[in-house]
């Protein structure tokens, strides 16, 4: 180990998080490789190593033998300010070799929140912060993630992004790379070649030419360059890839557990939600697949909690196979099983009283919005009976404890769609008082509202968000009208969420707002301990943006958006079906009842179904 | 045979990892290595592990002592092989045994220093002298707040020699009551005499010892 990283180590807070060593973590000889990847995670440890998605493709990037992928996280302030002090660049954990030293940087962007981290992992690195900098073909600088369904905010940083899932798509850029290393290419050269591979996206082979009112005119595509370039699917998650071995964290992290994924895709379209969009078309594991890869993980991990992940786990058609298989094997062994993101009917309750046999805590149910009507334009298809009367079932069988999760500023939303966001928790509190068998032990209620951020390829894409006073207003307003004490109102903070819609409808000037924001010293933003919104303020000033023409204002729907030359596979016609039902407070069937032909499908080999 | 311990090394990169995390670091590989490890009855039951004598941050330990609890007779002779094969950098497990004393007969602790310093290292018979001295009183900060602790008395046979960084020491501190953390060793230079102080010190325990300095299994 590095002289000066050893006399840090013992200063900083929780330093098992930046020395590598752990179980199952995959270390080879740089000798004997032929292309070292840093896969970088803009976030802390803890995070990055509950991210499942970084999971897969750590595994499945070192399954190439000549290949080897090392883990880099961000460092914690008091780590970051050390690392600077004393001159250490950037490392990864595998080798603790400086990341700059690798052929490719490849990130994991998740939330747009993190885009300064990015900046600052470089900048750590040593590494110039903008594509136009870096002349050479190495290190080639990508990323990847659902954030990049919008690459345009950070198209100035990135060589390219890879968009969709990863598993096939970045061995075949890295096998491309490889050759134009070997064969003298160069840079330019590459990123010509790249941009031929499906769900690739060269930024700088597109130029957005804008209108005098600021709006694009059009994202031009360069010679070479595709007209749109398609996100990528894997086809068949029997045959994909999965990480039976994932490296055992010798520290706490926040979801400290084997993950065991069921589906992609979500059938359920609630029309704010740009995953269930994203995500698409439907695929599932079989449940021979859900039971073997989760006793396996079981086995080689030793942890005593597993998770079955999806977006919807109650829409998985073989859940109760799944689990009967695993509780099988998990029960005499006491290893928990846990099931989140399950809805509110009777089938998944007795499912979870079935899984969580000791302990009682408490239960999370995401309504959106307080009102029939409100959940009608969102298509969250859930009514209040049923919310009801899961709440019965769950009381009944001794649960205490509930959160509801809302969202303010939805589409359409009035007052009335707000204070129902208060009576629908005082019916939850009432069904509590008339059917918990243990009343002394009381009852707690939390109602948590954020503020609604309208996402790209999703139906509320062209939205406008309201304005921060506004929401504050509606926080209020709902405040006023939550009066029980044993109902708890949590609200998100309306700049967090002002800042993340710029930053997630952002086009490529934004990026500028982002590297003034890291000049200023931005970092890890996605922490309130961190988050500084003045800064931003002067970001955005300093950068000549106008936040709000990003947040606030509603598009046309002819308006050239962005994300234009990106597809998700999902019909731009269909969204916009979609939003002209939401105003109509029209439901869509879900894919299970009826396949609305949104496109997805065509992602898929022919001959294969959509699991919808 | 249900009560056992495990004597292992703590080293390299495995020296970061914390004293909690450590016993969930254990935990899983006992899993992992089929160890049927015993469990607490009751709501909430967490296998019956404990460190004798917890280890500082950051501090290698060549002796480290395990007490835990089976279901069944296992091969003594096997487990430590067994969970070398299923546990993370730096921690190496050495012996396992049916313990004949307590943990509280633990009393002394040989361990060593390196003191490393940037510029010209101290004479030898400086530290020497410094640390033969009839009181050695450092403050430092416990749970209860700020109190003083007596260095002489409870640190002894020092042997000090130079080295390549700087100066290498070693000493047997008072393990339990008091607890003396050699890294006080360093405090107290800092405190009663800076001139002499390393930019940085490192520590490996080395051994445990009973009261009557028989070394402890
Ligand atoms: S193809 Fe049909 S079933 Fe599949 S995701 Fe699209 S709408 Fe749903």
């Amino acid at each position: 180990m590095d002289k000066r990283l050893r006399r840090i180590l013992p200063t900083v807070q929780k330093p098992a998080r930046y020395t590598g060593g752990e179980y199952n973590e995959i270390v080879k000889d740089k000798a004997s490789v032929k292309l070292r990847m840093a896969f970088c995670f803009p976030d802390v440890y803890e995070i990055g190593m509950s991210n499942l998605g970084m999971r897969i493709l750590y595994g499945c990037i070192n399954e190439v033998p000549e290949y080897a992928c090392e883990r880099v996280f961000a460092p914690w302030g008091d780590m970051a300010e050390a690392m600077r002090r004393e001159n250490i660049p950037l490392y990864a954990l595998e080798s603790g070799d400086p990341v700059s030293e690798f052929d490719v940087i490849g990130f994991s962007l998740g939330y747009e929140m993190a885009y300064p981290t990015v900046l600052d992992m470089l900048d750590m690195a040593g590494i110039p912060l903008r594509s136009s900098e870096r002349t050479g073909l190495t290190p080639l600088v990508f990323a990847g993630g659902t954030s990049m369904c919008n690459p345009e905010p950070m198209a100035p940083f990135m060589d390219l992004m890879a968009i969709g899932e990863g598993e096939e798509l970045d061995i075949e850029l890295l096998r491309l790379f490889e050759k134009a290393r070997d064969a003298g290419w160069s840079k330019a050269e590459f990123l010509r070649e790249a941009a031929s591979i499906p769900g690739i996206y060269v930024p700088s082979l597109y130029e957005p030419v804008y209108k005098a009112d600021g709006t694009l005119a059009e994202l031009r595509p360069l010679p070479g360059a595709p007209e749109t370039v398609t996100k990528r699917i894997v086809a068949d998650l029997d045959k994909s890839y999965f990480p039976t071995k994932p490296i055992v964290p010798s520290t706490e992290i926040v979801h400290d557990r084997v993950n065991v994924e069921l589906f992609r895709g979500c059938v359920r379209g609630c029309r704010f939600c740009q995953a269930g969009y994203a995500y698409r078309p439907i695929r599932a594991r079989s449940p021979e697949t859900v039971i073997s890869q989760g006793i396996e993980s079981i086995r080689n991990t030793g942890c005593q909690e597993a998770t079955l992940l999806s977006l919807s786990s109650s829409d998985y058609r073989y859940l109760s196979e799944a689990c009967d298989g695993l509780l099988e094997y998990c029960e005499p062994r006491s290893v928990s099983l846990s099931l989140p993101s399950l809805r509110a009917d009777n089938f998944s309750m007795e499912l979870m009283s079935r899984l969580q046999k000791v302990r009682r805590g408490g239960l999370t149910f995401a309504p959106e919005a307080g009102t029939q009507r409100l959940r009608d334009v969102i298509n969250k298809n859930v009514t209040e009976e049923e919310l009801l009367n899961t709440c019965r079932i769950a009381f009944e069988g001794g649960w205490n404890g509930i959160k509801l999760y809302f969202m303010l500023g939805l589409p359409t939303e009035t007052d009335e769609d707000v204070l129902g966001i208060a009576g629908l928790a005082d019916k939850v509190l009432h069904t509590w008082r008339k059917y918990s068998p243990n009343r002394q032990r009381g009852v707690r209620i939390t109602v948590s509202t954020s503020c609604f951020i309208p996402k790209p390829h999703s139906p509320f894409q062209w939205e406008a968000q309201v304005s921060m006073d506004e929401y504050r207003r509606r926080v209020n307003l709902l405040r006023g009208a939550i009066t029980a004490r044993s109902i708890q109102y949590n609200w998100h903070d309306a700049s967090t969420s002002f800042v993340e819609a710029v930053l997630s409808r952002g086009d490529r000037r934004v990026a500028d707002a982002i590297e003034c924001a890291h000049k200023m010293g931005a970092r890890m933003e996605a922490w309130s301990d961190y988050f500084d919104f003045k800064r931003w303020l002067a970001a955005f000033d300093a950068a000549g943006i106008d936040p709000a023409f990003y947040a606030s204002r509603e598009r046309a729907e002819d308006e050239v958006l962005p994300w234009c030359r990106v597809s998700m596979g999902v019909k731009a016609g269909l969204l916009l079906r979609e939003r002209h039902r939401a105003y109509e407070a029209r439901l869509s069937p879900d894919c299970r009842a009826q396949c609305s032909a949104c496109g997805a499908l065509e992602l898929l080999p022919e001959g294969v179904k959509c699991d919808g | 045979m249900d009560k056992l311990r495990l004597r292992f090394e703590k080293t390299g990169k495995a020296a970061y990892i914390s004293h909690l995390d450590l016993l969930h670091v254990v935990q899983r590989a006992f899993l992992r290595a089929g160890t049927p490890l015993k469990y607490s009855e009751g709501f909430n039951p967490h296998a019956i592990i404990s460190i004798c004598v917890p280890l500082s941050v950051g501090m290698e330990s060549l002796c480290e002592l395990m007490d835990f609890r089976v279901t069944r007779e296992i091969d003594l002779a096997a487990l430590p092989g067994e969970l070398n094969a299923v546990s993370p950098e730096g921690i190496r497990f050495i012996e396992c045994y049916e313990p004949q004393r307590k943990a509280a007969e633990i009393k002394w602790l040989r361990c060593e220093g390196v003191y490393e310093y940037d510029a010209l290292a101290p004479e030898i018979s400086e530290l020497d002298a410094f640390y033969r001295r009839g009181s050695i009183p450092v403050t430092r900060r416990t749970k209860r707040g700020e109190g003083v602790l007596e260095l002489a008395g409870n640190v002894r046979d020092f042997e000090l020699e130079r080295c390549e960084a700087g100066v290498r020491l070693g000493c047997t501190v008072s393990a339990q009551e008091p607890a003396v953390n050699p890294e006080l060793l360093v405090k107290a230079l800092a405190q009663l005499a800076p001139e002499l102080g390393p930019d940085f010190a490192s520590w490996k325990r080395l051994g445990f010892y009973g009261s009557d300095m028989t070394a402890f299994r």
